[in-house]
């Protein structure tokens, strides 16, 4: 729970080493990076709204690590932190994407009609096809953070814009606590309701505070293209269907997230961006374009080659269960999505995808006929 | 969450007022919820305590958590000391309201004098498996679990550890810190029903208790195993005597006198507990003000248990049951864990009392009830 301004004074009486949190058993990408004297540095910093250090690295020191995942062990409160708190999180940003500095700069491309083929992925084993990415709104602050008035507002203004959307983007909007049966029933078995968290890495940042209070989901009538509201980002914009047709789901994707900023500023509200971060998100780890794209696909043969591991990070691509973050696959279906999120676009991002999930197709139907793949292993993209 | 006024002009700088705020509270069904109203949340949201503990802390967790299937929880904890008196305009009405109508004005009398006991030492062991008092206790001058910091919670395990460690005799014992425990360790604290986990209740979890597991937290017991003290839980010390059987007497008097020289060493060391006239002994939850006094059996009631008048007996008797496993578990094959349901308002040995003499009706009971005999002219009048 994040403290107030006061008790962060009151704490100042305690020494650095009485304060400093035990991280002897951690492994996460804040425990990596924080030092004695980075907490001495920061601890007495808090951005305008009062978030402080020891709210930012709480659900770090809560989860000392996970079996499947490096998590980063430290979550923003509202825009500021990621100044404030630069000398933790520009260590942990570039740890995380790939060496990207504090004087890089970030690229945006949302234009879909630069992606290259994607539209014939092999359904028979392409079973579905996502892209997904959060969006902030400026001027307020984050889940972790914030009020029961901000989070409403948030809704408020998210359902204003998303009504006012049209053709194949038409849809409607279900606040999570007036659903009814029905609808809840309807919304699962379209795999659309996300529920309360229980993730401990969300709950210890305080994110699921006053549920279901404020959260909802708008979907299209088409059920192509959804919108969470105040999960674990203001906004998570998700376009998906059936099937290995991504370049639909990112043309999709792109023009509906164009839609909705557009709509969102024309009301004063802008997204939460900068040159240097890209798109500003809760976990610095969906920095940048904030953009997962991904498949659910059957590699049975492949996910157990040896190789399997070599080959995604070639791809640079990354393998989840099929429930999500942190969840364990199920009868050979992978998520496969890319693993990057800051310093490439959205379209080169979901270029690797197409690109890497179209190889490992191929590999895993050599591997079905008994053939070798050694001459199909990727150089390092 | 914004925690003071600093943090509240800047909601109101987004044009959100206290009616933008208030929770939504329509399903749910706790003390919090019965009491708050807007007109109260935006008087008490207007300061934090000295400590910047905000009405948002308080009732965050009766927020998160609607009601519960088994009992009437509180829905709103302390972060420190002077919770009780910043926000007394919503606390005083759930304490009257918790506590049997106990008033802003009312007086509570500390006894810990284990000799004002009567009998308590014959309590038939073929049905009460175990006899236990615990309660809880707060030291002066830190915050309560739900808002302390690593340093302060550190500095009660300090303070705790060394108090614990000159005690001798009977109570001549052992601190084993949950952060560095062995697998051995770990086994046997659970054998003996000793261990408490890392809290899976929402209850708790929702107010912040569980921040920063397992750092400060630990278990003290004495060599006898009979008497042991929980540091950093819910409250900062919990402290509990116990024992198999029905000997409630004994259980006391090692509770009195454990509770008397453990304070007298906190006291020795320049740390009061937190105690006030009114409030008595001041915890985490509203419900544990006063004694903080949990007096129990575990007791096999099968027949007893499915009678109509269970419920009704054991509201003129002032008790309460519970699972087997704590404040909200299920009872598992006709056990049940049966103590005092009032905290404040009454001594530690007038609850215990009540304990002693309504468990030994209940047993009574049960007898009568095995021989297919009525209890009706056994029914008590309400105490």
């Amino acid at each position: 729970m994040p403290f107030g301004n006061t008790h962060n004074n009151f704490k100042l009486n305690y020494k650095v080493e009485e304060e400093f949190p035990d991280l002897s058993k951690h492994n996460n990408h804040m425990a990596k990076v924080l030092t004695k004297d980075i907490y001495a540095k920061l601890r007495d910093k808090q951005t305008p709204s009062g978030y402080t250090l020891d709210d930012v690295i709480q659900t770090g020191v809560d989860n000392p690590g996970h079996p499947f995942i490096m998590t980063v062990g430290c979550v923003a409160g509202d825009e500021e932190s990621y100044e404030v708190f630069k000398d933790l999180l520009d260590p942990i940003i570039s740890d995380r994407h790939g060496g990207y500095k504090p004087t890089d700069k970030h690229k945006t491309d949302l234009n879909f009609e630069n992606l290259k083929g994607g539209d014939d992925l092999d359904p028979n084993y392409v079973l579905s096809s996502r892209v997904r990415t959060g969006r902030s709104i400026k001027g307020l602050t984050l889940p972790p953070h914030n009020s029961r008035g901000e989070r409403r507002l948030i809704e408020k203004l998210s359902v204003e814009a998303l009504t006012s959307l049209d053709g194949e983007f038409k849809g409607k909007y279900y606040p999570l606590k007036s659903m009814t049966d029905a609808e809840q029933e309807q919304l699962i078995s379209d795999h659309f309701l996300f529920d309360k968290p229980v993730s401990p890495l969300l709950t210890c940042a305080g994110m699921a505070r006053d549920w279901p209070d404020g959260r909802g989901i708008w979907h299209n009538d088409n059920k192509t293209f959804l919108v969470w509201v105040n999960e674990e980002d203001h906004l998570r914009v998700i376009s998906m269907q059936q099937g290995g047709n991504m370049r639909e789901v990112f043309k999709r994707f792109c023009t509906g997230l164009l839609k909705i900023e557009e709509i969102f500023k024309k009301h004063n509200h802008g997204f939460m961006w900068n040159e240097h971060l890209g798109y500003i998100l809760t976990c610095p780890s969906n920095l940048g374009t904030g953009l997962r794209g991904g498949v659910h696909v059957k590699l049975p043969k492949l996910s157990t080659h040896a190789k399997f591991e070599e080959i995604l990070t070639r791809l640079r691509l990354q393998k989840r269960g099929t429930g999500g973050v942190d969840t364990a696959s199920v009868g050979g279906v992978f998520d496969i999505s890319n693993a990057d999120r800051l310093g490439s676009s959205e379209v080169e991002q979901v270029q690797l995808v197409v690109d890497g999930v179209k190889l490992m197709v191929e590999m895993e139907k050599k591997l079905e006929k008994g053939e070798a793949i050694d001459s199909m292993i990727p150089a390092q993209k | 969450m914004y925690e003071n006024s600093e943090g509240m002009a800047q909601l109101t700088l987004k044009g959100l007022t206290a009616e933008d705020e208030f929770p939504d509270l329509s399903q749910h069904n706790n003390h919090m919820a019965k009491f708050l109203t807007l007109d109260m949340y935006t008087k008490l949201r207007e300061r934090p305590t000295p400590n910047g503990f905000t009405i948002d802390g308080v009732i965050q967790t009766g927020v998160d958590n609607p009601g519960h299937p088994f009992i009437m929880t509180v829905g709103c904890v302390a972060g420190d000391e002077e919770t009780y008196e910043v926000f007394k305009d919503l606390l005083d009405p759930i304490i009257e309201d918790r506590h049997g109508g106990y008033k802003p004005t009312d007086k509570h009398k500390t006894d810990l004098n284990s000799a004002n006991l009567k009998g308590g030492d014959d309590l038939d062991p073929n049905y009460v498996l175990s006899s236990r008092v615990r309660t809880g206790r707060s030291v002066r001058g830190f915050c309560l679990p739900p808002h302390c910091s690593r340093g302060e919670r550190r500095a009660v395990e300090t303070l705790s550890i060394e108090a614990l460690a000159s005690l001798s005799g009977d109570l001549k014992g052992k601190y084993y810190a949950l952060k560095n425990m062995t697998d051995a360790e770990q086994q046997q604290l659970i054998d003996d029903h000793f261990l408490f986990d890392k809290p899976v209740s929402p209850l708790l979890l929702a107010s912040g208790m569980a921040r920063d597991w397992p750092d400060a937290r630990g278990i003290w017991h004495n060599d006898n195993k009979t008497f042991l003290v929980w540091v950093n839980e819910e409250d900062h010390l919990r402290v509990i005597s116990m024992q198999k059987g029905g000997n409630m007497k004994e259980v006391f008097d090692r509770f009195c006198t454990g509770l008397t020289k453990i304070e007298s060493l906190f006291k020795d060391r320049g740390h009061a507990f937190m105690w006030n006239e009114h409030l008595g002994y001041v915890l985490t939850c509203p419900s544990n003000l006063g004694t903080g006094l949990r007096a129990g059996v575990h007791v096999k009631l099968p027949h007893m248990s499915k009678n109509a008048k269970f419920e009704e007996v054991l509201k003129r008797m002032r008790l309460q049951k519970r699972g087997t496993g704590g404040v909200d578990t299920a009872a598992v094959g006709g056990v049940f864990d049966i103590s005092n349901a009032d905290r404040l308002g009454f001594s530690e040995v007038e609850l215990v009392q009540m304990v002693v003499d309504g468990v030994r009706l209940l047993v009574d009971m049960e007898k009568r009830l095995e021989k297919g005999q009525s209890i009706d002219d056994i029914m008590p009048a309400q105490k």
